[in-house]
């Protein structure tokens, strides 16, 4: 993000600082494969883990798969600032992560039949 | 510093995936009212920063730069079976924002486009959207009390669209008529799916 033209005044400044302060000011994950439906789930650990609050709030809830959109409205943070936070628990080996499928790497009617199937039983 | 307790063990592996699907439509066509009615939670809400340039308009003649705004969008989930989860995004309102968010389109498995027949007009951006993204979508006419009543295929007339895209009508506070819309787009992906296949054989012919 530029920010070299940008003045904040009063409230603008507001919703702004806390998320990013969170992010440590960064707007950019070092992993830039992560998407609002990529799914995350803690991994094991027989250990104590020192980390943030907001990590561990982030570990405690990912406990069962969940989409990254999930854990942006479960903290009440932006999707950018999710993936900032989530690309550091990936890269200490708390969280995994899987993409969702592509268009290309599966077979697409077998996908679309499988919801299609799911959706029919609710 | 917080700690983490362990004493719940927790998965190692994630053979789970998770696909999307769209749900759009003009300001208060029910977008969030047919989530919540499929989803096996309640809807979340989650955000996103977009940027967009602005170029000087209205009164902000002289001032050109780049705005950030928040833009807002509701989800549920439905999990298909242990290793599929689906994820409906109602599109948010603001529609020239949601338009620049591009991975809210990427790789979504297809679209249902909400329509008021009492103001038809408020659909036409997203409809626009869709096409011009070649992500499939379908036309569900959300029937509000006291509105006036067409058939379907006049209502895919006078959005001028392929007459092959499936348009129905439905009430989305409805579970039941919520599920026949998603029903309804995945048999049309999949028949879309059939053509896509026939042409890559004839494209790579066997030697």
């Amino acid at each position: 993000m530029k920010v070299e033209n940008e003045f904040w005044f009063d409230e603008d400044a507001g919703p702004l600082v806390r998320p990013y302060a969170v992010a440590r000011g960064r707007t950019r994950p070092t992993r830039h494969d992560l998407e609002m439906t990529t799914l995350v789930v803690a991994v094991s650990a027989d250990r104590h883990v020192d980390v943030d609050r907001e990590y561990a709030h982030i570990i405690g809830m990912s406990r069962r798969p969940l989409s990254i959109a999930e854990v942006s409205a479960k903290l009440n943070l932006p999707l950018a600032v999710v993936k900032v936070l989530l690309s550091d628990l990936i890269d200490w080996g708390l969280i995994i992560f899987r993409s969702p499928p592509r268009t290309s790497d599966v077979p697409r009617t077998e996908l679309l039949q499988a919801v299609l199937d799911g959706i029919r039983k609710l | 510093m917080a700690f983490v307790s362990s004493d719940t063990p927790v998965t190692q592996t994630l053979s789970a995936r998770a696909v999307k699907i769209l749900v759009a439509g003009g300001f208060g066509v029910g977008k969030t009212t047919m989530v919540g009615s499929v989803s096996e939670i309640r809807p979340l809400r989650t955000e996103e920063m977009i940027s967009e340039l602005s170029s000087g308009v209205d009164d902000m003649s002289g001032i050109e730069g780049k705005t950030t705004t928040t833009v807002a969008m509701d989800f549920g989930r439905i999990t298909i079976n242990p290793d599929l989860i689906l994820y409906l995004f109602g599109t948010p309102g603001q529609e020239r924002f949601w338009f620049m968010w591009d991975e809210l389109a990427y790789e979504a498995l297809g679209a249902v486009v909400l329509a008021d027949t009492r103001r038809l007009e408020s659909c036409f951006a997203a409809v626009d959207f869709f096409e011009r993204r070649k992500i499939p979508f379908i036309i569900a006419v959300n029937c509000f009390d006291n509105t006036p009543v067409y058939e379907s295929d006049e209502v895919g007339e006078a959005l001028g669209i392929d007459k092959a895209i499936p348009t129905m009508m439905c009430d989305v506070r409805k579970r039941d008529s919520s599920k026949q819309v998603l029903i309804t787009l995945l048999e049309y992906l999949i028949t879309l799916t059939v053509p896509a296949t026939e042409s890559a054989k004839e494209s790579s012919p066997i030697q």
